[in-house]
């Protein structure tokens, strides 16, 4: 039996597209084996790391994972804890013994820390296969969101947001003065002086469009000293 | 998020870069359907709405025997936003379409006596039909601006026999003597602005959707929100409607 590889390396491949023939390739993220062939199962680009075929999706909505910092909004006050929205097809959990770095008593008013409509920076701690989410907001530099305003991106965009170790967002903080928070989820929280949160959403704005393209970097840098 | 918000509105900073009393980038295209009898497509900025307009031949009603028969609905479609579901009409969605109405036929915009064919038997109805397909903020002001398009470019289908052929539409356009348009204003604190954006519209204390005509005659308003407006505030929220109406109507 011949390997083939039917594509090349960062191609962008639509579902059912047949991206490589033979065993000797594995099937990664997005990717399924049909017999003996790897098919693309999401719309996006590919990428070929030695054996093994994936596929970066273009865009999707988010889908929880342990450990990704995320940014929920109360949308429901339980018994014994809080359920968030954290932008995905399924809500997530906050419960009162992770609510919180102190003790919070049985009992007591939950709406004193966090009260409906309320955002939260919060971390995913456990993820069941139905996909039944905890968060928790025990952990460094995770808070209650007061004030400032939040945005929407694309989820799948958010590595190229943070950039790599925090380069991108780091820049934009530093051109902005804002304090920004970005969730795992695809929501930004921005809070600064009302001129620079502008520019400020305008570079991620532009880093979203342009996610795919190289020296991003650079070309966000003067889009944001343009607009200063 | 609302001190937040104030905090940018008393800079005179909307969230996407506007001064409070601009307009985002309005576009309208005209018959976009084939099927409707006139239809409009507007857009502000991520708003976009499709206005359809049909027509039929219907009995008239008996307190009205010689006037034409004219009906709004709206559909805030759940592929619009996220906030919106199938099913009956919401609350927003009766609103969205009475405004409309009312604007309309308050101001007496369609002469309904030129749509009689025979007194207490047979008139034309007109039926606007507004279906949101993005909802990134006022959409009723879209609509209105939509209606009002759709309805310009309507025109009558042939009518042989008592027969109405669809596929023909004759020159004939819909009788509009007026041309009423909506202009909301929202109050945020004590800042007052148009065209607002989706978050805008939820922290909003109060809103005033005044309808203009032609020659800036105000034929209908519609206030909405838990806010109380004094008489200074409806008074510069209408200065501020007759600025925006003229600017507005040169999109059509």
């Amino acid at each position: 039996m011949s390997e083939k590889l039917e594509i090349q390396n960062k191609e962008i491949v639509v579902p059912g597209q047949v991206l490589a023939e033979g065993m000797g390739y594995v099937p990664g993220k997005g990717t399924y084996r049909d017999d003996k062939a790897v098919v693309a199962e999401l719309m996006g680009i590919v990428t070929v790391d030695g054996k093994v075929i994936k596929i970066i999706p273009l865009r999707g909505k988010y889908m929880p994972k342990v450990r990704d910092r995320v940014i929920g909004r109360v949308i429901d006050v339980l018994m014994s804890g809080w359920r968030l929205d954290i932008n995905c097809p399924y809500d997530a959990v906050l419960s009162m013994k992770d609510g919180s770095s102190e003790f919070i008593r049985r009992g007591a008013d939950l709406t004193q820390y966090y009260a409906l409509g309320e955002y939260v920076f919060c971390q995913v701690s456990n993820v069941t296969s139905q996909n039944l989410t905890d968060v928790t907001m025990r952990g460094q530099g995770l808070r209650k969101l007061e004030g400032g305003r939040i945005i929407e991106v694309n989820a799948q965009k958010i590595p190229r947001i943070i950039g790599k170790e925090g380069s991108m967002v780091m820049l934009i903080k530093k051109e902005t003065n804002c304090q920004i928070y970005v969730g795992q989820n695809g929501r930004i929280w921005i809070s600064g002086e009302p001129e620079k949160e502008n520019i400020a959403v305008a570079a991620i704005r532009y880093i979203e469009e342009n996610a795919h393209r190289k020296g991003v970097t650079d070309s966000v840098k003067a889009l944001m000293e343009k607009l200063q | 998020m609302k001190e937040h918000l104030l905090k940018s509105l008393k800079k005179g900073v909307r969230y996407d870069g506007r001064k409070l009393d601009e307009f985002r980038k309005v576009t309208v295209s005209y018959d976009v359907s084939k099927s409707a009898e006139g239809s409009a497509k507007v857009t502000f900025g991520g708003t976009h709405v499709l206005v359809g307009v049909k027509m039929g031949v219907e009995t008239p009603y008996p307190d009205t025997p010689d006037r034409g028969n004219f009906m709004v609905n709206a559909e805030l479609t759940p592929l619009s936003s996220n906030r919106f579901e199938s099913g009956p009409p919401s609350i927003e969605a009766i609103e969205l379409s009475r405004v409309v109405d009312r604007g309309i036929r308050e101001s007496k915009a369609i002469d309904q006596k030129a749509l009689c064919i025979k007194v207490a038997e047979k008139v034309w109805s007109v039926m606007v039909d507004v279906v949101t397909v993005n909802a990134d903020g006022n959409l009723l002001d879209a609509a209105g601006l939509g209606a009002l398009a759709a309805l310009k470019v309507a025109r009558f289908p042939k009518y042989e026999n008592d027969i109405i052929d669809y596929m023909t539409h004759t020159d004939k356009k819909v009788p509009l003597v007026r041309e009423p348009l909506p202009v909301t204003v929202f109050k945020i604190g004590e800042y007052l602005l148009v065209d607002p954006l989706p978050i805008e519209e939820q922290l909003a204390d109060a809103r005033l959707t005044i309808t203009v005509t032609g020659d800036n005659t105000i034929c209908a308003l519609q206030k909405g929100g838990e806010v109380p407006l004094s008489s200074e505030d409806i008074l510069s929220m209408t200065d501020i409607a007759l600025k925006i109406a003229p600017e507005l109507r040169k999109k059509l």
